[in-house]
């Protein structure tokens, strides 16, 4: 049969900690996408369940950190029957390879999808090099 | 039963009770899918269920849901378009269509069936038949 893709079950990655948090609890790994356009870098992160005003998106030193935070408040008085997944917060970070225009980074959450437009400073944009 | 006046302590609570109930054997030997898209957990409050579905980038408009008798079927679309591209760094997000079918092993009432989506995350809140709901027997 020639069926459309399928997706398959992405099992979530827990965030191996460089350091110990001081608070218990697990931090889960945010699945992502990265492309590079001439004008910008894009990372777009998969984070069901943080709603806009739990994320938090830094750069600094050339890193950048993406953190979200789920809201479970949800959860109280539910008791869980039959699980697949855990919840938790999310982290994520990279080394960013070209220098971003820090002050003009742009984010967007939707259906739990972030998408970060990091524009790329001048110097950083490709030149053209003609062959003499 | 947790404490939720602490968040943090609140979540680590749900988290340990979420790995304690992992591959429970409350579906039992239903045939309906275990295991395949989309992910979810589903909870006892009350007399009711909730069942709560992690599809991120999952639109309202590309989900459909059925339910008839004790089966609800999900099913659907996730796409993911980006305009141009030119080089990838990481492609680690999956995409595709989904057509999952759950069997609730006690009999639900399909046309109460209320659903949520918000912020990649769907709830459907499965309310119990009224014929299963225990009564209470008055001693004459």
């Amino acid at each position: 049969m020639a069926n459309p893709q399928e997706v398959q079950v992405q099992e979530k990655r827990e965030l191996e900690k460089k350091k110990e948090g001081t608070v218990p609890g697990r931090v889960f790994v945010a699945v992502a996408d990265i492309f590079e356009t001439d004008q910008a870098l894009t990372v777009v992160l998969e984070m069901p369940g943080v709603s806009k005003d739990s994320v938090d998106v830094r750069v600094e030193n050339d890193m950048l950190s993406v953190e979200g935070r789920v809201d479970f408040s949800n959860y109280v008085g539910l008791q869980p029957v039959y699980t697949e997944y855990n919840i938790g917060n999310y982290a994520r970070s990279f080394q960013l390879s070209s220098k971003i225009e820090q002050g003009s980074i742009r984010a967007e959450l939707k259906d739990g999808v972030m998408t970060l437009v990091l524009p790329k400073s001048e110097k950083a944009k490709p030149r053209k090099i003609t062959v003499t | 039963m947790a404490n939720y006046n602490d968040p943090f302590e609140a979540l680590f609570a749900l988290q340990r009770a979420l790995d304690a109930r992992h591959d429970s054997d409350w579906m039992g030997e239903s045939t309906a899918s275990i295991g395949s898209y989309p992910p979810m957990n589903i909870f006892q409050k009350g007399d009711d269920f909730v069942a709560i579905v992690e599809l991120p980038g999952v639109n309202k408009n590309d989900l459909q849901i059925e339910a008839k008798e004790n089966t609800i079927r999900i099913f659907g679309n996730k796409a993911i378009n980006y305009e141009k591209v030119a080089s990838v760094h990481r492609r680690e997000r999956l995409s595709g269509v989904f057509d999952r079918t759950l069997s609730i092993p006690v009999q639900i009432n399909p046309d109460s069936i209320r659903a949520e989506c918000r912020d990649g995350i769907l709830s459907l809140f499965i309310p119990r038949a009224e014929s299963e709901k225990p009564r209470t027997i008055k001693i004459t």
